[in-house]
This record gives structure tokens, C-alpha cells and sequence, in this order.
């Protein structure tokens, strides 16, 4: 252990993380406190009330009077006001829809926005309201069930994203910015410069970079547990197996990305370059079928959305391992082609 | 004596975008002696670092032909390596690892070699074993590069200006160093621009100007050839000017081998100063100059270099 050259090499790349403090954050504390952020940001709220404004007339009473019942009192929020305050409330969205009364005996005018989802929504509960109100009684008796269960909120859609994420940004700089940084310096010259078999140092960078996944998986995971119940319903393992997948694939990229820069700012725009189109696009923060059929391809052809999708599956819908071959195949692969590459560019001065 | 290193007619170019090529080493022809302390002398930019580079297999000649430990670089070079130790310019070690730890790296990547503990007390490290680089000095940190390349116990030593901006007791220091590895029958090829350093370690000395050796022999043999052992400086009043001041006359005196500008004065090689001192004097007296400076001192390898190049070693190029 104290004579091998990769052991040396590997306790070298782990001594001088765990010995940065700036490095240590990026990696393992910045994840929670997005986290953190984002859950709060994006928690379950109660659902809003629909705003309904009514115009001011003989029948306003009665219209407000149905809809300020104490059986709607969470569904409507009720504002009887003159007509022209009406159309501008409706026209800025502080009104999902106008309700006018043309007489007493009941011919009703609603006022909405069909293009507006919750106007229409709007519309037809008040419709439902001022009916049952009048006497319609339904035909078949229904009974509904609220479901709002971990597992399905945008919370658990963001984790297993931000678990992604987090292996891509610390891969790339990870590996990227300390090849460079040491080219920088001049040690990697000096290492060229003793017995020291070059593969040796490009592994070292990339075994390290594999073992610093582990604790950034369990501290996501972890964070994602205690603090907003995220559940994980995928076998631990396969989990780290896909998650060390990932961490090899954007290793092998963080060393081809750095492998000739000669400045850190060089390597900081390449890798942002890199990582730009997979923030956007890979299915972090929304899933990626709300793109439009044509940029699906390039999607599909980042490296983050095939372990994001993994890691959703797994961690998410405890699926198996092996129903995860081609992401995994994907990630390995192109990993692997990284690295080929970047042994054959490497610049050691 | 064996050969540890041959090489000849070397030319380096490096080929620059946008600019001119440069042409770095023009026909570089060298031979160190084995056991030998050899020093490649000359100021900056003379192409020193080049030059030990190509030795070290580092870069490659654009022409000519180089041996070391007679071996060509090409295959097997590895082995090779085993038996060098190189401490290149300006390498930053890593700030977060302990002097220990770095030596300890080093030795991972030889075969054989020297325990790391005991190559930090020959460096006189010991105490600052478990202290992070970047808490050590310049001098430390100098001391600790060199304890990186004497680690995989070398037969042959690169130093490549080994005690640039080091304080002259850090100097001392790193200087003791390479004595000692002198000692051990090492080989050690060094470059610096400091011609004390190269007088007091170097069994013999290169004088490199311009990519080319232009002078080569012990410290002694190189003073020697000025033709005298001892250096006459001095100074007018008004620098002479206006009082009719004939340097030529001073030139002609006994015993001057050479003369040229220094500062505002001049420099006088000389084999005798009890001869041409006073002579010196006497011709001052006779005229209406008078003296603002004088010393004398023995003769250095700066001397050497001024008198082959018209240049200091420390001028800009």
C-alpha cells in the first residue's frame, strides 16, 4: 500500500479534497442547502381559492350569497364589484371569472378566459354551485378521495434530479478543475519527470472521483429523508451502482474537458459549456417530456438525462437494476470513449 | 572517466504561434563526467532550462544527439527514470499535503529507494514532517522539491536553479545538500545564474550564452584564463569627465590584462595588485583626477562571463 504507485496516487487526490474546505462544500453541503431551498420553494400548499368577481346588480346578493356558503368558504373568494372592475380584475387575472346576473329570475352570464386553465376550472365550479343552489340534484352519488402521499410530489421528482446534478457538477470539477490545477503548477511535469506510469495518475483521478460519489449519494438521500420524507423504495445498492455509473461517466468527461486547457479559466468555461445544455435539458428541475418533439433527440443524447431517469426509476419506483442496462450502458459508454480521449490528449506541461 | 551524460550539436526551436520561432539551443555539446557536481552557467534566458529539460527526456531536441547514463530517451525510459532525480524550476508541490506525505508520493512511483523519513532529515526536515507545504518556507519548500527527487536514490541529480529567491542562509542550505549528495558519488548536473554558487559547488562549469557553450573548465581554470587572479575597480570624481582622463593609459599600466566599463567606472583584470595598485595611483596623482571609489577583490566567474560577453550574468536580456 505505502510502495503502490495508484494507492499513493488515489490517497493524494483524497487528501487534498477532504483538505479543501471550499472543495468539500461544493460537494456535499451546497446539495443540501439547494434542497433545503427548493423544498421550501416548491412545498405543497392547500389549494388556492378561485377568485370570482360578481357585478354589482339586483341579483349580486343572491349570487354572492350561494357562493360565500360555509360548505365553499375554501373554494371561492368573493369580490361584488361595478362592471368595469370587473373586466380589468378578469383581464390582469385577479378574477378567474365574472359572474352577471341579467335578472331575478335567473338567467346567469359567466365571463372567462377558455385559454386559461384555472378560468375554465373556475367557471364550472361556480356553474355547479349556482345549479345545486337552484335545485339540481345529481343522478349518480359519487365519493372523492384526495391523494397527496410522498413518493408522488414535486419534491421526489426533484431529488433523485439534484442527485444527478450534483454527480455531474462535482465530476466535472472534480476531475477538470484539479488536472488543470495541477498542470497549472507544474507538478504533473514533475510526475512525468519520475517513474510514474502516466495511466496510473489518469486512473487515480478517476477512482478517486468514484469514491467521493458514496458519501454524496447517502447525504442527498439522507437530507431528502429526514427533512421532506422522500422515500426510497429502490434497493440501496443498485442505487450506488447507478449512481457510481454516473460518477465514472462525467470523471472520464471532466478529464477530457481538461485535458489540454493550460488555464483554470479555460477549463471553468469548457466545463460550463458542457453543463449547460444538461442543466436545461436533462430533466433536473422538470421532466423532459414537456419539450417539443424536436429537441428530443439531443436530449437523449446528454449523458445527465440517462442518469437522471435511472436514478428516478430506481429510487423512485424501486425498480430493478437490470431494467436499467441502456442507461447504464449509455453512461459507461460514454465515459469510456471520455477517457479513451482524453488519455491520448492529455498535455502534461 | 565514464560519461553520465554526452551530448551533441543539440539545437532546439520552438515554434511560436504568431511570432517568431525561437531558436533556444544552437548546437549544445556537453559531457559530464560521472561523480561530477557540473554547472550550466549563464543569465536568464540562455537557454538553460532547455537544455536540462532535453536531458531530462522532458522535451525533445529538434536535432542532435543526447545520452544519459548512456542510454538514448525512447524506450525504456522508465528505467532510466529510476535512476534520476530531477527538481525542476518553479514546481509547486501540493499545499495540502504534509512533507512526509509529498516524499512519500515521490517514492511510491520508484521501484527502490530511500526511506521518506530519512530523506527528510538529509534535507533537514525532520521537524517539519506532518506540517502542510504551503505552511513551510521558500527555503523549506525548496528543500523539500529536492528531497523529492533524491528519494528514488539517484546516480544522476538535475537541479534546475535550485536556490532562485532563496535568502542566502536558505541558500546555505540547499547548498549543503548537494555537497553531501556529492559525497555519495551521485552525478549532479545544476543551472544557476549565481556565479558564487557555481564556484563553490561545481567541480567544473559550463558558461551557456545564447543556446551555446562558450566557456568550459573548473571554477579555477575559467578565472585563469582571464590572464589574472584579481579584479581593480574604481571610480573618478565626475566620472573623469572633462579632465582629460585617457583610458588607454590606465589600460597600458603593468600588469592589466584586460579593462572594461563598470558602472560608471571601470574594471581592471590584473595578476598583481601590489604591482599595477600603485601604479594606478601614481598615474592619478600626475593629473588632475581624483578617485570617488576603489576596491579590489579576487577574480569571479561573472568576470569570466564579462569578459566573453560584454554582458552581466543578472542583465536583462
Amino acid at each position: 500500500m505505502k510502495n503502490s504507485p495508484l494507492a499513493q496516487l488515489l490517497l493524494f487526490r483524497v487528501r487534498i479534497f477532504y483538505r479543501e474546505p471550499s472543495a468539500v462544500f461544493w460537494t456535499y453541503g451546497f446539495p443540501i442547502l439547494l434542497t433545503v431551498a427548493l423544498g421550501i420553494a416548491f412545498r405543497n400548499r392547500p389549494p388556492e381559492r378561485i377568485a370570482v368577481a360578481v357585478e354589482e346588480g339586483e341579483a349580486a346578493d343572491t349570487i354572492a350569497g350561494v357562493l360565500t356558503r360555509p360548505d365553499y368558504k375554501d373554494t371561492f373568494s368573493v369580490a361584488v364589484i361595478p362592471p368595469e372592475e370587473c373586466a380589468e380584475r378578469l383581464r390582469i387575472g385577479r378574477a378567474a371569472v365574472v359572474v352577471t346576473a341579467r335578472s331575478t329570475e335567473g338567467t346567469f352570464t359567466y365571463q372567462y378566459d377558455p385559454t386559461r386553465p384555472e378560468s375554465l376550472h373556475a367557471q364550472l365550479r361556480v356553474d355547479n354551485a349556482l345549479q345545486r343552489a337552484a335545485g339540481r340534484t345529481d343522478p349518480v352519488t359519487v365519493e372523492v378521495q384526495e391523494v397527496t402521499r410522498p413518493g408522488s410530489r414535486y419534491i421526489d421528482f426533484l431529488l433523485p434530479g439534484l442527485l444527478g446534478m450534483n454527480l455531474m457538477g462535482s465530476g466535472l470539477w472534480g476531475v477538470g478543475f484539479v488536472a488543470v490545477d495541477l498542470r497549472v503548477r507544474k507538478l504533473l511535469k514533475r510526475f512525468t519527470a519520475t517513474p510514474m506510469r502516466r495511466s496510473h495518475f489518469l486512473w487515480s483521478m478517476v477512482g478517486a472521483r468514484m469514491l467521493f460519489t458514496l458519501p454524496e449519494m447517502v447525504v442527498i438521500l439522507l437530507a431528502g429523508a429526514l427533512l421532506f420524507d422522500v422515500p426510497v423504495l429502490g434497493n440501496y445498492l443498485s442505487i450506488f451502482v447507478v449512481v457510481a455509473a454516473g460518477g465514472a461517466c462525467f470523471a472520464g468527461l471532466g478529464l477530457l474537458v481538461a485535458s489540454r486547457a493550460q488555464r483554470i479559466e479555460t477549463v471553468s468555461g469548457l466545463m460550463n459549456l458542457v453543463m449547460l445544455p444538461m442543466w436545461l435539458l436533462s430533466g433536473i428541475f422538470f421532466s423532459t417530456e414537456n419539450f417539443p418533439d424536436l429537441v428530443q433527440p439531443l436530449i437523449l443524447a446528454l449523458p445527465l438525462t440517462h442518469l437522471n431517469n435511472a436514478l428516478r426509476t430506481v429510487i423512485l419506483e424501486g425498480a430493478p437494476l437490470a431494467s436499467q442496462w441502456l442507461p447504464m450502458l449509455v453512461l459507461l459508454a460514454i465515459g469510456g470513449v471520455s477517457f479513451h480521449l482524453a488519455v491520448r490528449l492529455f498535455r502534461w506541461s | 572517466m565514464e560519461a553520465a551524460i554526452r551530448c551533441r550539436d543539440v539545437h532546439k526551436r520552438y515554434t511560436q504561434r504568431k511570432r517568431d520561432p525561437v531558436h533556444a539551443l544552437r548546437g549544445l555539446d556537453l559531457e559530464v563526467h560521472a561523480g561530477e557536481c557540473f554547472g550550466l552557467l549563464g543569465p536568464n534566458g540562455a537557454g538553460k532550462t532547455t537544455a536540462v529539460e532535453i536531458l531530462e527526456g522532458l522535451l525533445a531536441p529538434t536535432s542532435g544527439e543526447v545520452e544519459v547514463l548512456g542510454q538514448a530517451w525512447g524506450r525504456g525510459h522508465r528505467a532510466l527514470r529510476e535512476r534520476l532525480g530531477i527538481s525542476l524550476q518553479e514546481t509547486r508541490l501540493a499545499d495540502k499535503l504534509t512533507a512526509l506525505e509529498t516524499v512519500e508520493l515521490f517514492r511510491s512511483f520508484h521501484h527502490e529507494g530511500r526511506d521518506p523519513a530519512e530523506v527528510l532529515h538529509t534535507v533537514g526536515l525532520s521537524e517539519k514532517r506532518n506540517a502542510w507545504v504551503e505552511h513551510l518556507s521558500g527555503g523549506q519548500r525548496q528543500r523539500l522539491a529536492v528531497g523529492c527527487a533524491l528519494v528514488g536514490n539517484p546516480d544522476l541529480l538535475f537541479l534546475d536553479e535550485p536556490t532562485t529567491g532563496l535568502d542566502p542562509q536558505a541558500r546555505r542550505g540547499v547548498w549543503d545538500i548537494i555537497r553531501d549528495q556529492r559525497s555519495r558519488g551521485c552525478t549532479i548536473v545544476l543551472t544557476t545564474h549565481y556565479m558564487d554558487e557555481a564556484e563553490r559547488l561545481c567541480d567544473r562549469v559550463a558558461v551557456v550564452d545564447l543556446g551555446k557553450v562558450i566557456s568550459l573548465g573548473t571554477p579555477k581554470e575559467l578565472i585563469d584564463a582571464l590572464g589574472g587572479g584579481h579584479v581593480i575597480e574604481f571610480t573618478l570624481e565626475n566620472n573623469g569627465a572633462d579632465n582629460g582622463f585617457d583610458p588607454d593609459a590606465v589600460a597600458r599600466l603593468t600588469g592589466v590584462r584586460a579593462m572594461h566599463p563598470e558602472g560608471a567606472g571601470f574594471a581592471l583584470t590584473v595578476e598583481e595588485p601590489h604591482v599595477t595598485l600603485p601604479a594606478l595611483l601614481r598615474l592619478l596623482d600626475g593629473s588632475s583626477l581624483a578617485l570617488a571609489y576603489l576596491t579590489t577583490r579576487h577574480a569571479s566567474l561573472e568576470d569570466v562571463f564579462v569578459s566573453l560577453t560584454g554582458r552581466h550574468l543578472t542583465d536583462e536580456e
